[in-house]
C-alpha cells in the first residue's frame, strides 16, 4: 500500500540557516501523528515546506504524497490535491466575507481538479450544515475573514475550512496556541469529527495538553530538524514530565 | 519566486496587452485646423450654431486662459504640452442633425457595440422580456468632440427630464443653460477649466424638474478616437427641488503612441431636497509598459449643494489614463446638505494619479464623507489630495475621511495630502489614513486554500475596495470589479 505521505531525509533551510536536517516521517491514511518538540526544532518549517510557502529552500530529500513528488506541485496544486495546513495564526482579509472566501477556495480547487464549480445556493447549504455540526454561529460567515475574530473563532474557522475542503492530509500547526481550555475542547471536537480512515493528520504542538483531546496514533519528537524519538501516545505524557532538554543536548 | 515578487512581475508586463479598448475606428472626420486661436473658438461656436452670448462667453474664457499658467502643484510630471499642436474639434463626417439612431454611422455604432455600450434601444427593448423593475440606462454617446446618439429620449421627455447633448440644449433651452453654465465652475476657475470653457464642443445636459425622480439611470460614454485631438466635454446636471438623478460616466480611448489631452468640466447643481449621484468608471488608455502614450486626464468636477437638505455623491473608479488630475468636489452651501466622495484609484505601469476631493462646508449642519482607496503597482505614483474646510458660518459641520493605500511591489508610491481647515469652532472633522503593502502571508494563506496567485491578488484587492464598490450602481459595480481584476492581475492561465 502506498503511504499517504512519505518524507525521506528532508533537508530545508531559510535564508542560509539550516532548519530541517534529514527528517523522515511516514503517515498512512487514517493515522494521526503528533509532532512535538522544543521551540526552534523546525516544527513550523515542516508544515510550511509541505504546504510550499515561498522562501524555504529544499536542499535535500524527497516527499511523496500519494506516491507523487510533492515538490513538483505548486502550492495551489498541492491544496487541490488535498494538502491542508491549519495555520497557527490564521490571516485576516478585510472586506472579504468568510463565505466568499470559502466559495473562492472550494471552487478554485474544484476547477483545478476538473470538477464542476459549486453553485452559491448549494455552497451556502453545505457550509451551513458544516457550521452547525461544528458549533459555529452562521453569523460568522458574513463577517470578513478572521477580521476581529477571537483566537477560538479563528481556529474554529480553520476547522470549518478543513471540513468544507475535505483534504486528504491535514497539517495542524500549533492549533492550541492562543486558546483557553474551553475553546481548545471545541476545536478538538471539530478536528475529531474529521477523523476518517481516508484521511491522515499531522498535529504539531508544543504541549501535551492538545493531545488529551486529539488522541494521536503515533507521537514523534522533533529536535534540531530531525525526528529523534517515536512512540505511542504515552510518549507525550512522558515528555510533559521530563521536558525537551535531553533531546536538545542530543541534537547539539 | 516569492508570491508578491511574481505578482509584481506580472503586473509589470500587463498594461499594453490588457487594454482591450485600444482599437481605432476608421471613420472620416471633420476637423478644425490645428492649434488654438480666437478663430478656432469662433469656428467651434459657429459649428454648433450657438447664440451670440455663448460665443462671447467662450471668447472671454479664451482671453483669460491666455493670461493663466498651467498648474504645477500636483505630484505628476509630464513634458510640456504644446497647445498649438492639438486639434480642438473633430467630428465624424455625417449629417449634423440626426433624426434617429438609424442615421448614426454604422462604424460608430459598431465601436460602441465593441465597447459593450448598449446604444440600440430597440434591441434592448425587443425580444427579451425584461424582468419587472429591471433598471434601464439611457446613454449619451460622445465620439471625439460630438455627441452621436442619445437613447430613450422619448421616455425621459414624458417624465419631464431633459437629457441631451449640451450643444443641442444650447439651442433648445438656451435660458436654462445660460442660468447654470459656469455657475459652479466659473470660466476663471483654473487653467484647464478655462481652456474647456473656451473650446468645449459637446457633452451632456441633464435637467430634472422639481419633484421628479428620474425613471432610469442616465449615462454618457466618452470615446476619443482621433489622433492628436483633445477632448473637452462639458457636462451640466441640474436636479431641481426634490428631484433625484443617478448619472454614470464611462470613458475609453484607442492605444496611441502620443499623449492625448482630455480636459473636461462637470458641473452639478442640487436644489432644495434634491439628490445627484454621479458615478465614473474611467478607463482611458494608460500608455504602454514603457510609459509611452496614454491620456492626460485633467478634469474639473464640482457639485453645488445649492439648496437646503440637498445631497451630492461622487463615486469614481479610476483605472486608466497616463496622468489623472481630478478632484470631484462638493460645495455644501445649503443648510443640512451633504456631500460624499467614494473613490478607487488604481495606478500601474508608469501611471501617475493625483486625485481626491474638496468638501467646502458653507451652510449649517452640513456633512461630508470621504472614502478613498488607492492601489499602486508597477512604478506608478498614486496621490490622494483632499481639502476639507468649514466656513466661519458653517456651524455643526461634520466630515469623516478615510484614506487607505495599498502597495503592490516596492517600486511604486502612495501619498496622502490632506488639507483641513475649520474656521468654525463647532466643526468636527475626522481623518484616518492607512498605507499597507499587499501581504505575502495573506497571499500564501489564499494560495494554500487552492487559489492561484492571480485569484489571490484579485480577492484581496476586491476586499480592499469593497466599501467603495458597494456605492456603485449594480451594472457598474460588476464592470468595475472586472476592470480592477484586469488592471492588476495579469493574464490568467
Amino acid at each position: 500500500m502506498t503511504a499517504l505521505l512519505e518524507i525521506r531525509d528532508l533537508r530545508a533551510e531559510i535564508g542560509g540557516r539550516k532548519i530541517l536536517n534529514g527528517l523522515d516521517l511516514t503517515v498512512n491514511k487514517g493515522e494521526i501523528h503528533a509532532i512535538m518538540g522544543p521551540n526552534g526544532a523546525g516544527k513550523s518549517t515542516l508544515s510550511y515546506v509541505l504546504a510550499g510557502k515561498p522562501g524555504y529552500e529544499i536542499t535535500g530529500g524527497q516527499v511523496l504524497f500519494n506516491g507523487e513528488d510533492l515538490f513538483e506541485m505548486s502550492p495551489d496544486e498541492r491544496a487541490a490535491k488535498g494538502v491542508f495546513l491549519a495555520f497557527q495564526y490564521p490571516l485576516e482579509i478585510p472586506g472579504v466575507a468568510t463565505l466568499t472566501f470559502l466559495r473562492a477556495a472550494l471552487n478554485a480547487q474544484r476547477k483545478k481538479r476538473g470538477e464542476e464549480e459549486l453553485s452559491s445556493p448549494d455552497l451556502l447549504k453545505r457550509v451551513r450544515e458544516l457550521a452547525k455540526k461544528l458549533g459555529i454561529d452562521p453569523e460568522m460567515l458574513r463577517r470578513p475573514l478572521n477580521v476581529g475574530f477571537s483566537g477560538g473563532e479563528k481556529k474554529r474557522n480553520e476547522t470549518l475550512q478543513m471540513a468544507l475542503l475535505e483534504p486528504r492530509l491535514c497539517v495542524l500547526d500549533e492549533t492550541d496556541s492562543g486558546l483557553d481550555i474551553d475553546a481548545l475542547k471545541v476545536v478538538a471536537n471539530g478536528v475529531n469529527q474529521l477523523r476518517s480512515t481516508e484521511r491522515g493528520m499531522i498535529v504539531i504542538t508544543h504541549y501535551q495538553r492538545l493531545l488529551d483531546y486529539i488522541v494521536p496514533d503515533v507521537v514523534h519528537v522533533l529536535a534540531a530538524g530531525r525526528i529523534v524519538e517515536t512512540g505511542g501516545k504515552d510518549l507525550a505524557l512522558q515528555l510533559e514530565a521530563t521536558g525537551y532538554a535531553q533531546y536538545q543536548n542530543e541534537a547539539a | 519566486m516569492a508570491a508578491v515578487q511574481e505578482t509584481v512581475e506580472q503586473v509589470r508586463r500587463i498594461d499594453v496587452e490588457q487594454y482591450k479598448y485600444g482599437f481605432v475606428t476608421d471613420i472620416e472626420s471633420e476637423k478644425a485646423p490645428k492649434g488654438l486661436s480666437e478663430d478656432i473658438v469662433r469656428f467651434i461656436s459657429a459649428k454648433k450654431n450657438e447664440p451670440a452670448w455663448m460665443l462671447d462667453w467662450r471668447l472671454d474664457a479664451y482671453r483669460r486662459w491666455l493670461t493663466m499658467r498651467e498648474p504645477e502643484w500636483a505630484r505628476v510630471s509630464y513634458p510640456k504640452i504644446d497647445y498649438q499642436d492639438l486639434y480642438y474639434y473633430s467630428a465624424p463626417k455625417k449629417k449634423p442633425e440626426l433624426a434617429s439612431l438609424d442615421e448614426v454611422d454604422p462604424e460608430i455604432l459598431k465601436t460602441y457595440e465593441k465597447l459593450g455600450i448598449p446604444l440600440r434601444e430597440q434591441e434592448l427593448l425587443a425580444g427579451v422580456v425584461r424582468p419587472e423593475g429591471e433598471r434601464r440606462i439611457a446613454v449619451d454617446a460622445v465620439f471625439d468632440s460630438v455627441s452621436v446618439a442619445t437613447t430613450f429620449q422619448k421616455e425621459l421627455q414624458e417624465a419631464g427630464v431633459i437629457f441631451m447633448p449640451i450643444s443641442e440644449a444650447l439651442r433648445e433651452y438656451p435660458e436654462l443653460v445660460r442660468k447654470y453654465l459656469g455657475s459652479v465652475v466659473p470660466t476663471s476657475d483654473n487653467y484647464f477649466a478655462t481652456l474647456n470653457s473656451a473650446v468645449f464642443s459637446d457633452g451632456s445636459f441633464v435637467y430634472v424638474p422639481p419633484g421628479v425622480r428620474c425613471p432610469m439611470e442616465l449615462s454618457t460614454y466618452f470615446r476619443i478616437n482621433e489622433r492628436n485631438t483633445g477632448q473637452f466635454e462639458r457636462t451640466l446636471i441640474i436636479a431641481d427641488k426634490g428631484a433625484y438623478v443617478s448619472y454614470l460616466e464611462g470613458c475609453t480611448a484607442p492605444q496611441r503612441d502620443e499623449n492625448q489631452l482630455h480636459a473636461a468640466v462637470v458641473e452639478l447643481v442640487a436644489m432644495d431636497d434634491a439628490e445627484i449621484k454621479y458615478s465614473t468608471v474611467q478607463n482611458w488608455y494608460p500608455g504602454n509598459a514603457e510609459g509611452v502614450g496614454g491620456i492626460y486626464n485633467f478634469v474639473t468636477k464640482r457639485g453645488d449643494c445649492r439648496g437646503d437638505n440637498s445631497k451630492i455623491s461622487w463615486t469614481q473608479v479610476e483605472t486608466g489614463s497616463a496622468i489623472t488630475w481630478k478632484y470631484p468636489s462638493c460645495i455644501l452651501r445649503g443648510d443640512n446638505s451633504s456631500g460624499e466622495f467614494y473613490s478607487i484609484a488604481i495606478s500601474n505601469g508608469h501611471q501617475q494619479v493625483d486625485s481626491g476631493t474638496k468638501m467646502i462646508h458653507l451652510g449649517k449642519n452640513t456633512s461630508s464623507r470621504i472614502i478613498s482607496k488607492g492601489i499602486a503597482a508597477g512604478v506608478s505614483q498614486n496621490t490622494y489630495r483632499g481639502q476639507v474646510t468649514a466656513h466661519r458660518k458653517a456651524a455643526g459641520a461634520r466630515n469623516f475621511t478615510a484614506c487607505d493605500s495599498l502597495l503592490i511591489g516596492d517600486m511604486c508610491g502612495a501619498h496622502t495630502v490632506p488639507y483641513i481647515e475649520a474656521r468654525n469652532p463647532t466643526a468636527v472633522f475626522e481623518h484616518e489614513a492607512t498605507t499597507s503593502k499587499i501581504s505575502e502571508d495573506v497571499l500564501f494563506y489564499c494560495i494554500q486554500r487552492g487559489l492561484s496567485q492571480e485569484e489571490a491578488v484579485g480577492l484581496v484587492v476586491n476586499g480592499f475596495v469593497k466599501d467603495v464598490l458597494q456605492q456603485l450602481p449594480m451594472e457598474f459595480a460588476v464592470e468595475a470589479q472586472k476592470l480592477i481584476s484586469i488592471s492588476l492581475e495579469g493574464s490568467v492561465g
